[in-house]
């Protein structure tokens, strides 16, 4: 929303018209508009060098791939909100992941209740290292590479003398490996589509009645199609192979979720504040501290659902879970598809689409067998690419009068 | 404009820092439907008068009455309650924020029904009420929409004052608000202290530009090395004898020998 105002603060500023409302819809969500058509550009890439890239098993294996990531980043873009970081969120999905194996294979715990565990480890975790950092007042680089370290020793610590450890709970497992049918997934469908309809008609009746401008409902009208067709398609495709995904509903409704909570709700608006300044924030009566621990407690829950995601879909846990390049992608992704590293910008929205953006690349040079080394610049070439992104903008919109 | 007892009134207050005094028995008065200029050098205790009232550092001696009652303000949130606003020089707002969401931050109206669970936004309602608030103010905005860091200063000062308006405060205190403005946008905001005033607000304004004092001013108000330095009716005196009493020097009078002194009600003598 806020970005969406800046790039158009000057045109809406008079009148709405139909043009005008065109503009908003392409101008306004610029970032995300780049970003698809990035999307689009790397489909297209990998497609002309291996057709096997948009055939529906492909796609449905990297909804599938993203998921974790997804997850992991929908909490990081809680903590780029405020301006921090969170350097342990790869460390702690590999913990709570094998906190739950250990649990449900070890222990025989019920699988419902190993999982809330992990949860639970997670948001303990995160309620810590928030606290350390707004109470002492540590740079959160820190607070969090120490977790980072910390965190990965529990992990092997929790697995023990095995290093690795096979779950075969199928609650567990179906997490990740459950297809919905044709017919549920077209339910899903109307379901979604339905209520996206329904909250953009009551907003605008709600903004008519009130008798706010903006009664051109064409720009609404727009994004309703898309994303209808968006919803309609992904459907067709992922039914066309082994359905709907479980992992991706789940990925959903947190990105839904979580979207609601840090655009609509008073908590989202103060992540929003105290990213943008805190001090500001601070006189307005907002307990920023309070705002910080939450806000790494939702990090490391996320970081903990990811990791359960990752395990169930690995059918176990290693000495590796978590590791490697995870963390740096699950920041990197949102940076990628628009959220500040700077604070105070962005949306839950950008988890996604920045996850499909990471997916996507990793995707299709596995499909092209390329080397680790050549995949590993490339992840580096468009990390430092993301990051030099939200740098021009910044300058942009410092230039242009904003900060 | 009503006479009759002072909506706030300070008597005899100081402060001091250290070996610093930085406020040595001040008395000011503010009534509704004036506007106060403070004013004085660097260093003279204006700030440290307004941080007195406000809350940020309570005084050390001297009484404060709030419509003719003692009170005492020790904390920001004891000014607030009271119905002291204070907008501070810097502003505090989030850039990364619109109009609407900057007025209501910390105060958010929460959506009826289910929303309450969640505490959801009612942006509407806020919007609503932004809209009227600014319009009854006359400040004119782009877009209440707009990110306030893509307003101008003029914008920002007064998106500023009328957040301040928010809690239905009695008295407004302003730190410079026209400092690195430019003309049109001082005179925006001159405006807009003239409509508080017919609001029935007192209002101190803080300044270092004596033009803009003068310009909304009804009664002068200089500080002078933490002591009342003399007390003019803006429509009675001139830019002169306001700055003699700021420096302490000229009209052949060394205000450095006059210890204490109650201030000269009717500017003209000073």
């Amino acid at each position: 929303m806020s970005a969406t105002e800046a790039a158009t603060a000057e045109e809406t500023a008079e009148r709405s018209t139909t043009a005008q409302a065109l503009r908003r819809i392409v101008q306004g969500d610029l970032s995300s508009v780049r970003v698809i058509l990035g999307l689009v550009l790397i489909a297209v890439i990998f497609q002309v060098q291996e057709d096997r890239f948009l055939s529906a098993q492909n796609l449905t294996n990297l909804m599938l791939q993203i998921t974790t990531i997804g997850l992991i980043s929908v909490g990081v873009v809680y903590v780029l909100l405020l301006g921090e970081i969170d350097l342990s969120v790869g460390a702690v999905s590999g913990l709570c992941g094998a906190v739950m194996a250990v649990l449900s294979v070890k222990h025989g715990w019920n699988a419902y209740l190993a999982i809330a565990a992990a949860i639970a480890v997670g948001t303990a975790i995160g309620c810590l290292q928030g606290s350390l950092f707004s109470r002492f007042v540590v740079p959160s680089f820190v607070v969090t590479l120490a977790g980072l370290l910390a965190w990965e020793g529990a992990l092997l610590q929790v697995l023990g003398q095995t290093g690795s450890l096979n779950i075969n709970d199928p609650k567990i497992t179906g997490l990740a490996n459950i297809f919905y049918s044709d017919t549920v997934g077209w339910i899903f469908a109307a379901v979604i589509i339905a209520g996206y309809g329904a909250v953009l008609a009551l907003g605008y009746r709600r903004r008519v009645a009130a008798g706010l401008g903006d009664s051109n409902p064409l720009g609404l009208i727009v994004r309703f199609v898309f994303l209808a067709a968006i919803v309609i398609a992904a459907v067709a495709i992922l039914n066309s192979d082994r359905g709907v995904p479980l992992a991706v509903m789940i990925l959903l409704g947190f990105v839904v979720g979580m979207e609601y909570v840090v655009k609509r709700t008073t908590f989202g608006r103060h992540v929003y504040a105290v990213g943008g300044n805190a001090e500001a924030a601070r006189r307005a009566g907002i307990r920023v501290n309070r705002v910080r621990i939450a806000v790494f407690m939702i990090a490391s829950t996320m970081a903990a659902i990811g990791g359960i995601m990752a395990a169930s879909r690995l059918f176990a846990v290693n000495q590796n879970s978590g590791g490697n390049e995870l963390l740096l992608l699950a920041i990197a992704g949102p940076v990628i598809a628009g959220t500040s590293l700077f604070g105070g910008r962005g949306s839950v929205w950008t988890a996604l689409l920045g996850a499909l953006v990471i997916g996507s690349i990793s995707n299709g040079m596995d499909l092209l067998s390329l080397s680790s080394s050549v995949k590993l610049m490339v992840t580096g070439g468009v990390l430092l690419l993301a990051v030099l992104v939200d740098a021009i903008a910044r300058q942009q919109r410092q230039t242009s009068g904003r900060v | 404009m009503e006479a009759g007892t002072p909506l706030l009134e300070l008597e005899g207050v100081s402060k001091r820092f250290g070996p610093v005094q930085a406020l040595d028995r001040v008395d000011f008065a503010v009534s509704a439907g004036e506007v106060v200029g403070l004013v004085g050098d660097n260093g003279a205790g204006k700030s440290t008068l307004v941080k007195a009232i406000a809350g940020i550092h309570s005084a050390d001696e001297g009484t404060i009455r709030f419509e003719g009652r003692e009170v005492s303000i020790s904390r920001p949130q004891d000014a607030t309650e009271l119905g002291i606003a204070t907008v501070y020089q810097d502003l505090a707002l989030c850039d990364n924020l619109d109009v609407v969401s900057n007025l209501f931050l910390g105060r958010e109206e929460i959506s009826p029904g289910t929303g309450r669970v969640s505490r959801q936004l009612d942006e509407v309602r806020m919007e609503h009420e932004t809209g009227d608030l600014l319009s009854n103010l006359a400040v004119t905005i782009p877009s209440l929409r707009s990110e306030v860091g893509t307003l101008s200063g003029g914008q920002r000062q007064q998106v500023a004052v009328a957040r301040s308006l928010l809690g239905e405060p009695r008295v407004v205190l302003l730190d410079e608000p026209t400092a690195a403005l430019g003309v049109p946008q001082t005179k925006q905001v001159l405006q807009l202290i003239r409509r508080l005033r017919e609001r029935e607000l007192g209002v101190v304004v803080i300044s270092h530009n004596l033009v803009d004092v003068f310009a909304v001013a009804d009664r002068v108000f200089v500080l002078r090395l933490g002591r009342a330095a003399g007390e003019f009716k803006a429509d009675e005196t001139t830019e002169e004898h306001v700055v003699s009493a700021i420096t302490g020097v000229g009209d052949g009078r060394n205000q450095k020998e006059q210890p204490d002194q109650p201030a000269p009600k009717e500017g003209e003598s000073a």
